[in-house]
């Protein structure tokens, strides 16, 4: 069982090296330079750097996150009920309509984000 | 532990990163170069080698040798973790991805997780985590206003991409990949119902729900590895270079490696799903000789290339689209598009005999 997942370490284990070795190279054999305070300023297209670095951002960012752990979780249920669907509809078309109501009250909730304009970037 | 099994895994591993997916990565940016040269009518890099054939390598010394300059206003620790999580998922992501048949009796596939697709979504999504906090670690404005674009349209779309799938494994009932291939084996291409045994109508009456399938999945994919015409993140025009902006040498060239890298990966799980992965009719696999577990390996990244040449297609053909009809494409459209379709498939095999 736990052995189909040892390439998948070693996998990452070499994912890992190979990142951290591209920057250690690029720092050894990279060309070295003056730290000048022209070149320490953010880049804002050669101006001199207006404002706060990191301006406060539209709130709908965080609802498309929120709404993206729900409906996320609602996409989670689906898998199993994926794997077990053309065995269990040779019984009974049971699991069929449990799915599609499930999904009918999901969509309420849907429709609710969408007409409180969650996802309504124009204004 | 036997040792045997380690040491075919790592040399897979180390083969299809050092041999595949690198090679393919800076031959994909040439052949970037070369598609749009083709598209605009321009000529495209033409100087190092022969027809420019050595520019990818010339590139690479480019970048490597580069100043690796970290400026003083940055998260210094965020800063240096963001490429190397960039570049992680995509190369971690083909791990489950069968790229072919067997080769001496070793299946050609690095790790055959019983999670199959849910591995692949598990650490594709990671993505997000080197833009944000590449965005973020800059202390900039525009990496910054990159990083938050970047989230919220991946989340959007990884809505679609993993509904997109599951009509697929509703026919397979396995959610590991190399089921899905042998699923395709037997009964013909998802996405060609005229492969295999094309006198059946539930084949063609079947395909309908999972050609739509695709078109969602690949569609969603564009948007996740931030291709044109979703390449909000990176907008050039409005955002300078994006949540890379402040990014120097190998760690810039890690953003860019990681971007193609999950094309590759991407279109390597586009092929197993819906495009037989390794299969072709006609030719049979591994355990025949040595020689056709090769050629099924070539059938499998011609395939990949293939997919890789429309991506490159779209993006210089679409132009880009405005943020909010991004998200109401994926939230609106999408989601509810392959919402429907996985109900259409689901009563299609419930409803219409199959034969």
């Amino acid at each position: 069982m736990l052995r189909e997942y040892l390439p998948v370490l070693l996998q990452i284990i070499v994912a890992m090296l190979f990142a951290a070795s591209a920057l250690l190279v690029s720092v050894l054999v990279g060309a070295s330079g003056k730290r000048t305070r022209a070149k320490d300023t953010a880049y804002e297209c050669g101006m001199i750097p207006q404002g706060e670095a990191q301006p406060r951002f539209s709130v709908k960012f965080y609802l498309v996150a929120m709404l993206f752990i729900l409906f996320d979780l609602e996409i989670v249920f689906m898998y199993p009920w994926a794997v077990v669907y053309k065995d269990a509809i040779k019984q009974s078309s049971l699991i069929f309509w449990s799915m599609l109501s499930f999904i009918s009250i999901l969509m309420v909730g849907y429709i609710y984000a969408l007409k409180k304009g969650a996802l309504e970037f124009r204004k | 532990m036997d040792p045997f099994f380690i040491i075919t895994s790592l040399l897979k591993i180390v083969g299809i990163l050092f041999v595949v997916i690198l090679p393919m990565v800076s031959y994909a940016v040439y052949a970037e170069r070369k598609v749009s040269a083709a598209i605009q009518d321009r000529l495209g890099p033409n100087r190092v080698g022969p027809a420019g054939l050595f520019q990818p390598i010339a590139d690479m010394f480019k970048l490597l040798l580069k100043e690796d300059f970290t400026p003083r206003n940055v998260n210094t620790f965020y800063y240096w973790l963001a490429p190397c999580l960039a570049v992680m998922p995509a190369i971690i992501t083909i791990a489950v991805v069968p790229f072919g048949s067997t080769l001496f009796g070793v299946p050609m596939v690095i790790a055959d997780v019983n999670v199959g697709i849910l591995f692949v979504f598990a650490i594709a999504s990671l993505g997000v985590y080197g833009i944000v906090i590449g965005g973020w670690a800059s202390n900039s404005k525009y990496p910054f206003l990159g990083g938050i674009r970047s989230s919220s349209q991946m989340l959007s779309y990884e809505l679609s991409l993993g509904l997109a799938v599951i009509p697929v494994f509703l026919l397979v009932g396995n959610l590991r990949l190399t089921s899905v291939v042998r699923y395709q084996i037997e009964h013909g291409w998802f996405i060609a119902p005229f492969v295999g045994d094309w006198m059946n109508p539930w084949k063609w009456v079947l395909a309908v729900p999972m050609i739509i399938s695709f078109l969602v999945f690949m569609i969603a994919i564009f948007a996740e590895t931030n291709r044109l015409p979703f390449d909000l993140p990176e907008a050039e025009q409005e955002l300078a270079g994006g949540y890379n902006t402040e990014y120097s040498s190998m760690k810039f060239a890690l953003f860019f490696l990681g971007e193609y890298a999950a094309m590759i990966t991407g279109s390597a799980v586009i092929v197993t799903l819906f495009f037989g992965g390794w299969h072709f009719p006609g030719i049979p696999d591994g355990s025949r000789g040595w020689i056709f577990g090769v050629i099924n390996i070539a059938v499998f990244f011609a395939k990949v290339a293939i997919m890789i040449f429309i991506f490159m297609w779209v993006r210089w053909t679409l132009p880009r689209f405005r943020y909010d009809q991004l998200m109401r494409l994926g939230w609106l459209f999408f989601f509810e598009i392959a919402l429907v379709n996985i109900f259409v498939a689901a009563w299609i095999l419930a409803y219409f005999p199959s034969s």
